[in-house]
This record gives C-alpha cells, sequence and structure tokens, in this order.
C-alpha cells in the first residue's frame, strides 16, 4: 500500500504518480489522506490500481476513470466520476449534483444520497444511489441504468433517451417524457445484479421502472409544450 | 382576365416575400425553422473598414521580396506544450454527424498542409481526422457526445465550448435524417432520432465551476495541452474576462455571423451581437486585465478572405477560425449538382439545407451515394488553395501597411466607412478622428 498524504503533497504530484503506477507492479494499490476537499483527486486514471481515499473530496474526483476502483470514505464535491468510461468509484457518504455526468461505462456507487442532476447525460455508465437523488436526476439519460433505493426529486428523468431508472422510494415529479413502465422479470433480474454488484442490500421487489415515452423523439407540433 | 399592371403591384417593406413565406410555412408545419449556414441579414461587418496603407509617414515592405511572417503561438499562458501555427488562420470545430466523414478528413489534409489546426466538434473524434490533423483542437461540448479521456490524450489542444456565435445560449439539433448508424454509435443514441445538444454542461455552471473543470482537464492530460474557452458573442467584455480568471489559455470568439449546422432561424438572426463590436470588446477586456497577448485571442464568425483575416488582427485578434467559408472551399453553394439543389427547395447561392443531411456537393451529409462527391484529396486541394490565397491577401496587405508580421497590423491601420461601424470597432470614421461614443 502506498500513502499518500495531500496535507504534504500536491494533487498534482498524485495524479502524476497515479497516471505512472502502472510502471511500477508494487503500485497497485494506494491510500490517499487529507484529501480536504481538493478538487480533480484521482481524475484521470487508466489502469487497474485500487485507491482509498480516507475523507471529503472536491469536485471532479475520479473524473473519466478508465479501470481503477477508487473508494471515497467521506463525501462529494460536484461531479465525481464524471465521463467515468469504466472501472468502479465508491462513495460511502453523500455525493453533490452531477455525479456520474455524461458516465460511459462503469459502475458508480453512491451509498449514502446523491444531489441534482444524478447520471445528467449518462451514456451507458450503471449508477447505484443507496438513498436518495435529487432534481432532475437523468435529465437527458442516454444509456445505462440508474438506481435510486430512496425517493427521486423533481423531474426525474426529464427528456430521457433510452436508460432505463428504476426507484426504490418515490419520484416526487417525472420529467417531461419520463413514463413508468412494467418491472419484467427481466429488468427484476437486472435491477438485482446492479445492486449485487454495488453491494447493497435491498428488496428488489419494491422498485419501479422509469424510461422514456420516445414521443419526443420526433418533433410533432402537438407535443410543442414539452420542448 | 387583362394582364395586371406591374406598376401597381407593390411590396410591403414590412411583409417581403420571404417573410410572407415564412409565415405561410409556420402555418402549415406549427413548427419554427431549422436551417443551417448562417445569418442571411445585413450586419456591421469587416467589409465596414478600410486599411489606410502606407504614406508620407509610413514605408511599405516590398512584396515577395520583404518578410512577412504568419505564425503564431497559442496556449502560452500555463500549457506545457502549446501550439504553433505557421498561418493565423484556422478550421473551426464541425461536428463528424454534421459534415460527413470525406469533408472532415478532406480539412484535416488541407490544416496539415498549411500547418494550422482542425477541429472536432459535437460528436467526438473520427479516426479519419485524427490521421489526417496534424494539429487537432478537441471539443468538450455540452452534450460530452462522444467525449473520451483517450481522445482528449491524443489532442493537441482542448476547447471547452461554452457558445456559438449562431447560437449563443442554445445547444445543437441534429435532425433524424443525418443519425447514421455510425454516428447513432459515436453519440451513445437511437438511430434516426432528433439529436439534441444540451445549451449547458451537465457538470459545472458559471465561472469558479469553470476553474475547476479546466484544473481537472489540465489534470487528465498532465497539464501539457492549451485550454481553449469558446464564446459566442453575447457580452464579451464579462466572458473574455471570466474566461481568463478561470484559467484559460486561448479564448475563441465566434460572432453572431458564424455558423451552424442546424439551428433555429429565429435564433441565428436574433440572438447575440456582430463579430466587430465583439472582438473589440474582447480585446479592450483582455488588455484591461493584462494579459492581451499572453492569452491569446481566436475570432470567428463572418471571415471570408485575407482582408477580413488583416482587420480582424489589426483589431487585437491573434488568430481566426473559419467554418462556412471553409466549406465553400469545398463547394457548398457551388453551381453544380444543380437539380438536386432544387430537389431540396433550393438554387446554388442560397442553399443552407445542411440540416437535410442532403447536400448536393457532397459537404453536410451522411448518405455514401451524395458524399462520394467530394472526394478527400480533391477537398484538401481547394481548401489549401483557398487558404494559400487568404495567406497571400493577408501578407498583400500586412506589407502594404509596413508590417514583418501580420500581428504587427494595428487599429491605427484602419479607418471605418460608417458610423455604426466606427462605433462597434470603435475605429475613426474614414477623414475624420471621430469614433462615436467616445467624444
Amino acid at each position: 500500500m502506498n500513502t499518500v498524504d495531500l496535507a504534504a503533497t500536491g494533487v498534482r504530484e498524485l495524479n502524476r504518480r497515479l497516471r505512472h503506477a502502472s510502471d511500477d507492479p508494487s503500485a497497485l494499490s494506494w491510500l490517499v489522506t487529507n484529501p480536504k476537499g481538493a478538487h480533480a483527486i484521482a481524475a484521470g486514471l487508466t489502469h487497474p490500481v485500487r485507491i482509498q481515499i480516507d475523507g471529503h473530496v472536491g469536485y471532479y474526483c475520479a473524473g473519466m476513470n478508465q479501470a481503477a476502483a477508487v473508494t471515497i470514505d467521506g463525501h462529494c464535491g460536484t461531479g465525481v466520476a464524471e465521463n467515468i468510461m469504466s472501472g468502479l468509484v465508491r462513495v460511502r457518504g453523500n455525493a453533490s449534483q452531477s455525479a456520474g455526468a455524461s458516465g460511459h461505462g462503469g459502475l458508480l456507487v453512491i451509498e449514502g444520497n446523491a444531489g441534482p442532476r444524478c447520471g445528467i447525460s449518462m451514456k451507458g455508465v450503471d449508477i447505484v444511489v443507496g438513498g436518495k437523488a435529487g432534481h432532475m436526476s437523468g435529465f437527458m439519460a442516454q444509456s445505462g441504468n440508474l438506481v435510486v433505493c430512496g425517493d427521486a426529486g423533481h423531474d426525474l428523468g426529464d427528456s430521457v433517451y433510452e436508460a432505463v431508472i428504476y426507484v426504490g422510494g418515490s419520484p416526487a415529479s417525472l420529467g417531461a417524457d419520463c413514463v413508468e413502465k412494467d418491472m419484467t422479470p427481466k429488468h427484476r433480474s437486472r435491477l438485482r445484479g446492479l445492486l449485487s454488484r454495488a453491494g447493497i442490500e435491498i428488496d428488489p421487489e419494491r422498485f419501479r421502472r422509469f424510461g422514456s415515452a420516445r414521443k419526443l423523439y420526433h418533433f410533432h407540433v402537438d407535443h410543442a409544450d414539452a420542448y | 382576365m387583362g394582364a395586371v399592371d406591374s406598376g401597381r403591384l407593390r411590396p410591403s417593406h414590412t411583409f417581403p416575400a420571404h417573410v410572407l413565406a415564412e409565415i405561410h410555412r409556420a402555418a402549415d408545419e406549427g413548427v419554427y425553422e431549422i436551417r443551417g449556414f448562417g445569418t442571411k441579414r445585413p450586419l456591421p461587418g469587416f467589409d465596414d473598414l478600410v486599411f489606410l496603407g502606407a504614406s508620407m509617414s509610413r514605408y511599405p515592405l516590398e512584396g515577395y521580396r520583404e518578410r512577412c511572417d504568419t505564425g503564431v503561438m497559442l496556449g502560452t499562458r500555463f500549457a506545457s506544450k502549446p501550439v504553433h501555427l505557421k498561418i493565423p488562420i484556422t478550421i473551426a470545430g464541425m461536428s463528424f454527424g454534421a459534415l460527413g466523414a470525406n469533408a472532415k478528413e478532406a480539412i484535416g489534409r488541407a490544416c496539415t498542409a498549411m500547418g494550422t489546426s482542425s477541429t472536432t466538434g459535437d460528436g467526438g473524434m473520427t479516426e479519419e481526422e485524427r490521421q489526417s490533423s496534424e494539429t487537432l483542437v478537441y471539443q468538450v461540448l455540452p452534450s460530452r457526445y462522444g467525449m473520451n479521456p483517450d481522445d482528449l490524450r491524443r489532442s493537441d489542444a482542448i476547447e471547452i465550448v461554452v457558445g456559438q456565435g449562431a447560437k449563443p445560449g442554445g445547444g445543437g439539433v441534429l435532425l433524424g435524417q443525418k443519425i447514421t448508424e455510425r454516428v447513432a454509435r459515436m453519440r451513445d443514441l437511437p438511430e434516426g432520432i432528433d439529436q439534441r445538444s444540451a445549451c449547458r454542461h451537465p457538470d459545472w455552471t458559471g465561472p469558479d465551476d469553470l476553474a475547476i473543470k479546466i484544473q481537472e482537464l489540465r489534470e487528465i492530460t498532465g497539464w501539457e495541452k492549451p485550454i481553449y474557452v469558446k464564446i459566442g458573442a453575447s457580452r464579451p467584455t464579462y466572458d473574455a474576462a471570466l474566461a481568463v480568471k478561470a484559467g484559460a489559455d486561448v479564448i475563441v470568439l465566434d460572432g453572431m455571423q458564424g455558423g451552424t449546422a442546424a439551428t433555429q432561424d429565429v435564433f441565428i438572426e436574433n440572438v447575440g451581437i456582430p463579430t466587430l463590436p465583439a472582438l473589440r470588446q474582447a480585446v479592450e477586456a483582455l488588455q484591461a486585465l493584462d494579459v492581451h497577448r499572453e492569452v491569446q485571442l481566436i475570432v470567428s464568425g463572418g471571415i471570408r478572405s485575407g482582408a477580413d483575416v488583416a482587420k480582424a488582427l489589426a483589431l487585437g485578434a491573434d488568430a481566426v477560425s473559419i467554418g462556412s467559408a471553409a466549406m465553400v472551399a469545398l463547394g457548398c453553394n457551388k453551381a453544380v449538382y444543380v437539380e438536386d439543389y432544387q430537389a431540396i427547395g433550393t438554387e446554388p447561392g442560397y442553399c443552407h439545407h445542411c440540416h437535410t443531411g442532403r447536400c448536393p456537393v457532397g459537404v453536410t451529409t451522411q448518405d455514401p451515394e451524395l458524399e462520394a462527391r467530394l472526394r478527400p484529396e480533391q477537398g484538401a486541394r481547394w481548401l489549401r488553395n483557398y487558404l494559400t490565397a487568404m495567406v497571400l491577401e493577408l501578407q498583400t496587405i500586412a506589407r502594404a501597411n509596413g508590417k514583418s508580421h501580420v500581428l504587427n497590423l494595428e487599429p491605427e491601420d484602419l479607418a471605418a466607412l460608417t458610423v455604426e461601424a466606427a462605433a462597434m470597432a470603435g475605429i475613426p470614421l474614414a477623414g475624420t478622428d471621430w469614433i462615436p461614443g467616445r467624444g
């Protein structure tokens, strides 16, 4: 285990060392201490390293992650794991807005609550939120799965494309073109798998599924009030 | 019925033929007009300025004998690998999807031959443009379609797009007829649907957030790449200053005349300000912060000739960017395949039908048959020739004003032909020392 104390070493030096971790087989496991809300910690990783961050982080922690497994033992600022491509990012606490924004792949687990716009513009990532998710979550979500174990805020899934949204509690309201859909055995099975991967124990039977009504895919004058 | 006396047919200034036709169309379809290209209304522009040339107090350089350099460095503020361009004319971001792959490849080849840069667009980076472009600027757009950190790292510069001159405050549209299987795959969306691009970034709002976003992009790319911030011309005094504050290496300012592949006509014609006043305001903002030339300024929107480039540089830009003019060089609106223009309801010279995907000359289409009309080698030759001609024109003007480098052109080399241009550009009205608004 390599330890980096951010009270003594800056983020830039930490990220430089992490980028070069693949050159050193002994550098596959890292502990980062004293993050104290610093931004862009562990952003842009490209190799299957394991990183434990002890404390709260600022914006864009693990941004654009590829292959790495990053665990944040604290809360996160805006855009944790934004544009994640692969790997696993786990937040033990809460995450601020835009968690997993535009993520293309991999898995983002937020064990606490997520702020607004969780999964905005997501493009294939799977996101599991153990608690609640804020308003406009799943906005323009294109593909992938967004699982919210608690309640979801207003305008869930506004303008959603082909992403699938599962909610264990209740959405305050649905956004434009977002509708409730049947929870088929296939979807129940997928949800069970997502929860299992996330390590969150909750009964899949309580979830409802939401997705696109596909009425905004082509302009129609009679839907103008939704634009 | 007898013949109508044509002298009695008085057209309405308020309701000319194109306005009548648009009202009829809106009544039929119930939706705003979406189209490509840029503004069609008359606007104050570079044509309203002239150079003074040499005189008793300024002596010219000898054409074809004395050097007039054109090179420019971009991204010298923070990036460890700034971009060097041999000419101060770059190609603006145009997406694969809006353009076909052949057009993107032609642009890349021409830019490489000329020692300048091309730019990706919404939808990400294609292999063709990366392979054909020696210097490629990678756009980070609100939609994040095709956003890939590997492409970010293999780019030569990064351009965060906040806005676009044709539609400051608006997102993009790519209509279903242009969404082929490849375009859909690159954007992670179903084929054939009308794609809307977001107007705001998904993970930041405002300059304070942007500063952190820039920090993240620098971390991901090892602080090597110049980071541009592209703004549509709306409030350049503030936007340029805020981009500097956020840590931009380069500001790209796109005026109202800038083109688009598909946007609401009402947006194109009614939102934003022309390039001329926007350029002056941005330069003044940089000067006020004492970073003019340290933070480079690229200007786009209505650049068509070497004269336009010279005027933009004289007003304080470090380089210009062209989009529509580059497409025209590739054949846009050329009088060939006339029957295909007519099939989409237009004629050569009037076409703004990029949004249809039925581009008669193969530039803005994904249709294999139409796209084959633009061979990358031929397109690259046309664009290279056009850029060469522009550079020669630029050098001609610079030499006539006694400049050994095109960046030595300055406001005092200019005079304005109209009161409006004088006020907007901050250049004296020709024959006077009067700049409206300055006493």
